[in-house]
């Protein structure tokens, strides 16, 4: 904290209560938080999703989202008190002096207008540039930001740039008006992790360049070890404890803080294939697939999974994780090759696969919100598998659900007759879980199931879904890009890059050198919680080297 | 730009198929019509020989089939026979009519449009604010109201009491376009009445769905004014459902005219296709028919296409 002086405090709130909207009645969101700010100084707010950061980062900006409202405590920009100023003085401000850089860049830029337009928006509405001078400096911004062909891109569309360069103009439009403070919202969450290093890199690179303070708000300790100069842990509206980096990751606090630090610690004993000869469960075999009409996605993908054990597939997104789900299920027949059940070749399309084949492979996916029906309740979600594929009714039906609530940790009597939207993001995917061990399956593709989840549910989901494998002898396919949670509960590991396995072996293998140069690349793009680990990669990589990593 | 022809054409086909298979429903339903046409022409008086004479030199006494398509070839080479009431040609007695129909149409949609469209982004910009509430009565009650009610009430208001305008929109071909304005007011604000809510309405509601989009926020948070968050970065999203809806209320401005035009006496294909039918002239009922279902499909394809054109990932491809 001796870094920064008094004098230099730029944005000073104190006993911040927020409420929101909901049941027709408001409810406390945060609950009294305090922060202090001070010119150039990049403050991490860390915590679950839920705990207020991101109400936080807007209330910073005079900003309450729709819904909320700013109901007592004071927010000091600069000397300018917030919470009382009129909304045109808070709006003068938004854009010029504190800007925003949002988690998901493709959703925020407007996809009807050109990236260099959006940029130019604020300089030329703030009559700080004119609009010539504008688009200069936002070419400069994106050299800086080092976008491939600085001077052509911002005239294309949104939809017309990958994510990771999306996130980079984003960062460059917020820039635009050289504020004093800019929030970063969860502003790497959405990227493969190649792709974050460079945008990590970036934006650490223009905050020091123009010394602009920053309130970085992520779920990521790691990421937060490499951004920020003091880190504030949030639960549930109300602060946990803050101090600077260094002294947080070596000695936290707070019981709560320590939890989150010891989440990556799961692993289970690593297991090896059967020795006695036994067919795969699962074997992938030489498959080529290609959505109607449009390129090869896959290209000669072959694997086999073992009963009772769990084989991670990473790779980037477009690599083609899913896509081999799709073909293993049915849903996408292959063009070439074929996927076999025990050593018995599997019918391409799901529609040709009898009840008991259809039955074999089942799925959880990533978003639990969106894969469970809303309106439908809980017992018929997971009833209605067990009727179709064991023609259970009446009483049996019901003991059987019972039985599935018990099994995913969720008491029968309070989850029975409910529905969907009324249950936490952890229990939906347990509901998801239960959906899948309705039909009795002997394998399970688990698409991304905990990356939308907080880590410490997320651990919760790892240890069940490592529990009911144990006791009824799975076997899992377990898509992920997370190598944390490959690290902590796979057997063994397929790599896959554009359509093709790189790489594939037990997971001690894969996890010591030599790798394969990709998977050299994914390994060491998961940031860790060494304060210096980014600016230690940099500089082993290269700077220039990243940037076509990135661009893969 | 390749891409959006191919899908022009494509579209077309798709048309010309659908009119197709409506002309088929058309002709076969005029067809279930109670009565015969040639006692209907000839009147109660008519012997069974004169009944037979004509049934005959109309084709009457071949089956439907053979009648339907000879209907059609002669339809797609523009020819929709005679009418059997007057003897004229079909094509001749509807081209004024629709001359006259088009210009009610255009005359409205040139007021409708650009007012409810205005009126939808006020709204939008006014969400939930006395204004709205008051905007969104007015309009649904406009709408709620049957055409003909309204229509006899601005004649009571605007013809009778105040004598502004005429009750009745008799056209000829001599009278200059102010003239024209001047007599078909009263319909061409009916017909505005009747239509305005429902654009209103969807623009508003296009707009509205998408402020809880990021972008949206994103323009908030770096300070564009509500009017601008709402011109410049909501309502070029909006356009596809505005298009679309636009079109269908053009499309009702040519097709669901009847009631109006019977009302003012104005001289357009509706009071045509309703006179038509009473004398069971069917080759006018059925080019009527046509005329409608035609216009329907084209206006439904300009709605496609403008929602091609409005949106930047099929405008700009990777």
């Amino acid at each position: 904290m001796s870094k920064f002086k008094e004098k230099d405090v730029l944005l000073k709130i104190r006993d911040l209560k927020i409420e929101g909207y909901s049941d027709e009645t408001w409810v406390p969101i945060i609950k009294g938080v305090d922060l202090t700010l001070h010119r150039g100084e990049v403050l991490g707010l860390i915590g679950e999703s839920g705990a207020g950061k991101s109400t936080i980062g807007a209330a910073a900006m005079g900003y309450a989202r729709d819904g909320t409202r700013i109901s007592d405590g004071s927010i000091e920009f600069d000397g300018m008190e917030l919470t009382t100023a009129s909304e045109s003085e808070r709006r003068a401000l938004r854009g010029s002096r504190i800007a925003y850089v949002a988690q998901s860049a493709a959703a925020s830029f407007n996809p009807a207008h050109k990236i260099i337009d959006q940029h130019t928006e604020a300089p030329v509405h703030y009559r700080l540039r004119k609009r010539m001078e504008a688009q200069e400096d936002a070419m400069e911004l994106y050299e800086r930001l080092r976008l491939p062909n600085p001077t052509e891109i911002g005239f294309r569309y949104p939809h017309q740039v990958s994510g990771g360069q999306l996130q980079r103009a984003m960062t460059a439009m917020a820039m635009s008006c050289r504020p004093d403070l800019i929030i970063f919202d969860e502003p790497t969450t959405a990227l493969d992790v190649t792709t974050q290093i460079e945008v990590l890199a970036a934006i650490r690179d223009i905050v020091n360049q123009f010394n602009t303070a920053a309130i970085y708000i992520t779920h990521d300790l790691a990421v937060v070890a490499q951004m920020a100069d003091t880190i504030k842990v949030l639960l549930r509206g109300e602060e946990v404890e803050e101090a600077a980096t260094a002294e947080m990751l070596e000695r936290p606090k707070e019981d709560y803080t320590k939890s989150l630090w010891a989440v990556r610690s799961f692993q289970r004993p690593q297991k090896s294939r059967p020795t006695d000869g036994s067919k795969p469960i699962i074997s992938v075999k030489n498959v080529d697939a290609a959505y109607t009409g449009g390129p090869k996605i896959l290209d000669d993908v072959s694997f086999d999974i073992h009963a009772g054990m769990t084989v991670a597939v990473v790779g980037e997104s477009g690599s083609g994780k899913s896509t081999t789900a799709r073909v293993i299920t049915g849903l996408l027949p292959p063009s070439k090759g074929e996927v076999l059940f025990k050593g018995d070749p599997l019918p391409k399309k799901y529609t040709d696969r009898n009840r008991d084949q259809l039955r074999q492979a089942q799925m959880i996916y990533q978003m639990a919100d969106t894969a469970l029906n809303p309106k439908v309740r809980i017992s018929e979600i997971i009833g209605r598998p067990a009727q179709f594929y064991s023609g259970l009714s009446g009483q049996a039906l019901k003991q059987r659900v019972d039985e599935l609530l018990d099994l995913i940790e969720l008491d029968p009597a309070r989850f029975y007759s409910r529905f969907p939207p009324e249950l936490s993001g952890g229990q939906k995917q347990r509901i998801g879980i239960a959906r899948a061990l309705a039909a009795e399956p002997s394998f399970i593709i688990c698409d991304e199931v905990t990356s939308a989840l907080d880590q410490l549910v997320a651990e919760g989901i790892l240890k069940l879904l490592d529990r009911l494998q144990r006791e009824l002898g799975l076997a899992y396919m377990f898509i992920t890009h997370d190598l944390a949670t490959v690290r902590s509960i796979a057997d063994e590991v397929v790599v896959m890059q554009r359509g093709k396995v790189v790489e594939q072996g037990p997971k001690d293998e894969m996890f010591t050198p030599p790798h394969h140069p990709y998977t050299d690349l994914l390994l060491s793009s998961v940031p860790e919680m060494d304060p210096n680990w980014l600016t230690t990669l940099l500089e082993e990589r290269g700077v220039d080297n990243i940037g076509e990593a990135a661009d893969v | 730009m390749g891409d959006i022809l191919r899908l022009v054409g494509k579209r077309l086909g798709y048309g010309l198929i659908t009119l197709l298979v409506v002309s088929i429903l058309i002709f076969f339903a005029v067809e279930l019509l109670p009565g015969d046409v040639a006692q209907a022409v000839l009147g109660q008086g008519a012997t069974a020989e004169t009944l037979a004479a004509l049934r005959d030199r109309l084709g009457l006494d071949q089956p439907a089939i053979v009648r339907y398509f000879h209907w059609l070839i002669g339809a797609v080479q523009g020819d929709f026979g005679t009418s059997l009431v007057s003897g004229e040609k079909v094509s001749t007695a509807i081209a004024g009519r629709f001359v006259n129909t088009l210009f009610l149409a255009s005359y409205a949609a040139a007021i409708a449009v650009p007012i409810s469209i205005l009126l939808g982004i006020v709204v939008a910009l006014l969400r939930n604010t006395l204004f709205d509430r008051v905007a969104n009565v007015l309009t649904l009650t406009s709408i709620s109201s049957p055409e003909f009610f309204l229509g006899y009430i601005l004649i009571l208001y605007f013809a009778v009491k105040w004598q502004m305008f005429p009750a009745i929109s008799s056209l000829s071909s001599d009278m200059s376009f102010v003239d024209l304005l001047h007599r078909s007011f009263l319909p061409a604000l009916t017909l505005v009445l009747v239509v305005t809510a429902h654009m209103m309405r969807m623009t508003r509601a296009a707009i509205i769905n998408l402020l809880a989009s990021p972008y949206i926020e994103m323009a908030r948070l770096k300070g564009a004014p509500p009017w601008k968050v709402i011109v410049k970065h909501a309502l070029p999203n909006a356009w596809a459902p505005i298009i679309n809806v636009v079109a269908l209320n053009l499309a009702y401005l040519i097709t669901g005219v009847v009631l109006v035009e019977v009302v003012f006496v104005y001289p357009g294909i509706g009071q045509l296709l309703v006179d038509s039918v009473q004398k069971r002239d069917f080759p006018i009922v059925q080019a009527c028919c046509l005329i409608f279902a035609a216009t329907f499909i084209l206006l439904n394809l300009a709605a496609d296409v403008g929602a091609i054109l409005t949106n930047p990932r099929l405008r700009h491809p990777k």
